[in-house]
């Protein structure tokens, strides 16, 4: 691939990228959260087309459309998002894209051992071919999902975070199965965040940083040390407001969280959040962060462990809970678009739903204590729009975001979940929103701030608590907490002996 | 012993059994009902009596099947009952005369219907719009044309196979019932078993993770849509056999489209699409109406029949429902 490049709206995923992947080897692709990586497999897969640049394939210019095409040149990619159907059995969907057939019908008998042939290929050879892919567990379909990318006889296999969902015994299946595809002179491509797979697997890396493909070297050539530097190099763009000077650390803590677990996604996560306290989640994005806020929230059936409010044990039944006055909690979602707002309706509905509550009596809403509720957000947080009649969706990005988050300062809530406020929106609206943040922690909010920026959570939070396979692997409190210390944290380098949930010590 | 025992998996009927679990608990219910209602029917279930309960069960069951190819792909045609209305009028102005006129007549209902469905099918995937609402619209128009064609009820059909669709064959089998395992045999399992099939319950089941597949999903539609278009042109048809003339009915034409719906919701196919069977959907069709006879053997009011549907359905519903109580993120109930 020769410098390519993608933009979405105005931001730039992917600039000037380059990538050579040789038949034989293991190439792993290394970067932080947004460095261009999932851009550029689906750019590979044809996914997305770029916008400029070329791609070559035994160096004749190839071009995809459509998944369909690059499949048919012998791109297969394992994604991180499955891309299995559920309601299909194990057979069908290793056949869907190229199912054997006879007199125009699909041959049942052929697609099954074709599916048997790619399971067994696959080391999975314990997956019934007739079983319902919604049956499975997790760990089970990612390998089906293997298996469906070998049946196509690939011969570039991408695979984006293939192990990430894996538990430790198929992980060891799966690498040696790699390790069998590279000898049969596949073409691999391997994104992972874990260091030490890619010590294990990888002949070659490159690193993306900021879009960019910043270095390409032999795999063992460089320190940990070394690869982080290549992966934070970015600018920093944004200025910070200031710290509280102070936060009373002897107070009772507003949320005091001990051994919150989901099974399989959240592992012993204990914290305490102050009044007035900013705490940042870090880690690389899907390590459990997502689901600790829709814990706490109550959106999670079969949670264990214990959640204290001002010290006090609750039990969290649902968002109708969590907001009640008792608790004051409000979760500013990750998807606005489906779970902050209801694009066609009004701004001023928008905006006081989460609130009706306080602003009715006798279930009758008091039109000019809305109006005047209303107006006093849309001013606060300078929402520009022509009057509080538009519908929602003709706002930009931004100011959709500042909508999600005034819906809930309404409530005046204590306790103020985000979950990556600040994804696609511009710089000026994220300055708005540090600005915003700072003060409401000044005025006696306890916040808990996931942001897949590591400069954000940097530049706002006064400690941050690095997540790893559903645990907190460590807090970084003050002036600890360093771009470098997130990335090296993130990656859990140096820490393969000690608590790394499902990963195998033994590989280390 | 089989390939996978040897590799020490477990046999393969209980994923089969799982796989087609709703069209046999449909197809059970339907059996047990049956057998309450000939075992109490007065005169004893003979031929004629057999008959009759075939081709009201079978037309419905023929919509039903059109039904379930749409709803598989997770969308919903509610112009189904107008198509079958317009075709029960087309076919009342030209299936007569000579056998050759009436060959040609059958043919250009059928091809009227796949038309209809086709045009639905080019709507939804190339306008983006919602199966539902670009269904309620075609189907409007789709009674207009049927209205126009039939302002009056009226109309004759060929008798010889007007009667050869309806009658009994050697041996007292209902031809109605002859009629849906052909259906079965030459459009749902060659549908179920080719790869546009597929195709649709992958579109149905996961459109993203389809499209990630590169599985041709507009084909895929557009296939179903077309092929439900017929099948309701094929109970249009049917009907005009029935009642030997055509009636541009709007009750009819919205009845059916319901009780298709209701069909497929107890014949185990998941409204969400991407499971469930038309052979599923056809014992659903004859369960409901089963309701009916079953309310008549023991004498209660008809009156009472749509209550009792609506209770049935409702039960049915709630079955597909209890996988609900075990999700474990709460966001999923909605999305």
């Amino acid at each position: 691939m020769h410098g390519v490049s993608k933009r979405y709206g105005g931001v730039r995923a992917l600039e000037n990228a380059e990538l050579a992947v040789e038949a034989g080897r293991i190439h792993a692709v290394l970067g932080e959260n947004g460095a261009g990586k999932s851009t550029l497999i689906k750019v590979m897969s044809g996914v997305v087309q770029p916008d400029e640049g070329s791609m070559l394939l035994d160096g004749k210019p190839v071009h995809f459309d459509s998944p369909a095409a690059a499949q048919a040149a012998g791109i297969a990619c394992i994604f991180q998002e499955l891309s299995l159907i559920p309601d299909l059995s194990v057979a069908d969907n290793i056949g869907i894209s190229n199912p054997p057939q006879r007199f125009g019908l699909i041959d049942r008998k052929a697609q099954r051992r074709m599916a048997e042939e790619a399971l067994a290929r696959a080391g999975a050879e314990g997956i019934h071919p007739l079983a319902l892919v919604k049956d499975l567990s997790l760990s089970r379909r990612q390998m089906v999902e293997i298996a469906k990318a070998l049946a196509r006889k690939p011969r570039i296999l991408i695979l984006d975070e293939a192990t990430s969902a894996l538990t430790a015994a198929d992980v060891t299946k799966i690498y040696a199965v790699l390790k069998r595809l590279r000898a049969e002179g596949l073409a691999l491509v391997y994104i992972s965040h874990r260091m030490h797979e890619i010590a294990e697997l990888a002949d070659e890396c490159t690193v993306f940083c900021n879009g960019h493909s910043v270095a390409s070297y032999a795999a063992g050539t460089k320190t940990d040390n070394e690869v982080v530097e290549l992966m934070i190099g970015r600018e920093y763009s944004a200025v910070f407001p200031p710290r509280n000077a102070h936060v009373e650390t002897q107070s009772t803590p507003v949320l005091d969280v001990r051994g919150l677990s989901w099974p399989d996604r959240l592992n012993d996560v204990s914290l305490e959040l102050r009044a007035g306290e900013v705490i940042g989640l870090g880690g690389l994005d899907g390590q459990g962060q997502r689901e600790l806020l829709l814990a706490l929230f109550g959106v999670l059936r079969g949670t264990a462990g214990e959640v204290r409010i001002d010290g006090r044990p609750v039990t969290i039944a649902g968002p109708h809970a969590a907001k009640s006055r008792a608790i004051g909690m409000a979760l500013i979602p990750e998807d606005r678009k489906t779970e902050g707002l209801m694009l066609p309706m009004s701004i001023r509905d928008n905006l006081s739903f989460a609130a009706l509550d306080t602003l009715s009596r006798w279930g009758i809403v008091n039109a000019s204590a809305e109006r005047a509720a209303v107006e006093r957000i849309v001013q606060l947080l300078a929402v520009r729009c022509d009057g509080t009649g538009v519908p929602a969706g003709s706002l930009s990005g931004g100011n959709q975001q500042k909508l999600v988050i005034g819906k809930w300062l309404l409530m005046a809530p204590r306790i103020l979940l985000l979950n990556d406020p600040t994804r696609g929106i511009d710089v000026g609206t994220k300055q708005e929103m540090y600005q915003l943040l700072r003060e409401l922690a000044g005025a006696g909010a306890a916040i808990l701030f996931y942001s897949t920026d590591y400069d954000e959570l940097v530049g706002c939070c006064d400690r941050v608590l690095v997540m790893y396979d559903g645990a907190v692997i460590r807090e970084l409190v003050g002036a600890e907490i360093t771009e470098r210390a997130l990335v090296s944290n993130a990656l859990n380098i140096g820490a393969e002996g000690r608590h790394v949930g499902r990963t195998p010590g033994v590989l280390s | 012993m089989s390939a996978a025992q040897q590799k020490g998996l477990s046999s393969d009927w209980p994923h089969q059994l799982r796989e087609h679990k709703g069209t046999l608990m449909a197809f059970v219910a339907f059996v047990a009902m049956f057998t309450i209602y000939a075992a109490n029917h007065a005169a004893g279930l003979n031929a004629n009596v057999a008959t009759t309960a075939a081709n009201k069960g079978a037309l419905l069951a023929i919509v039903a099947i059109a039904q379930t190819l749409v709803v598989i792909t997770s969308g919903i045609d509610l112009s189904v009952g107008m198509v079958m209305v317009l075709a029960n009028c087309l076919a009342s102005t030209i299936v007569v005369g000579t056998p050759l006129m009436t060959a040609v007549g059958v043919a250009g209902v059928l091809l009227v219907g796949a038309l209809c469905g086709a045009i639905n099918g080019l709507i939804v995937i190339y306008g983006r719009l919602q199966p539902i609402v670009t269904t309620i619209a075609t189907g409007a128009i789709y009674y207009g044309a049927a209205l126009a064609l039939r302002r009056v009820p009226g109309g004759d059909i060929d008798a010889t196979l007007a009667d050869a669709l309806t009658g009994q064959l050697p041996g007292g089998v209902p031809a109605s019932l002859v009629l849906l395992l052909a259906l079965v045999l030459i459009v749902w399992l060659p549908f179920q078993r080719s790869s546009v099939g597929r195709a649709a319950y992958a579109v149905g089941s996961s459109e993203v993770a389809a499209y990630m597949s590169g599985v041709p999903i507009r084909r895929a539609k557009f296939v179903a849509y077309t092929l439900s278009g017929l099948l309701a042109s094929v109970a249009g048809l049917f009907l005009t056999c029935i009642t030997y003339s055509g009636e541009a009915s709007a009750a009819n034409g919205s009845t059916y489209t319901l009780y298709s719906i209701a069909a497929v919701v107890l014949g185990g196919v998941s409204l969400f699409g991407g499971s469930g069977s038309a052979v599923g959907a056809i014992f659903g069709a004859l369960m409901f109406r089963t309701i009916g006879d079953l309310l008549f053997v023991f004498n209660v009011e008809p009156l009472w029949q749509p209550l009792f549907q609506g209770i049935v359905l409702l039960a049915a519903v709630c079955v597909g429902s209890l996988r609900l109580l075990r999700i474990r993120n709460r966001l999923d109930l909605y999305g």
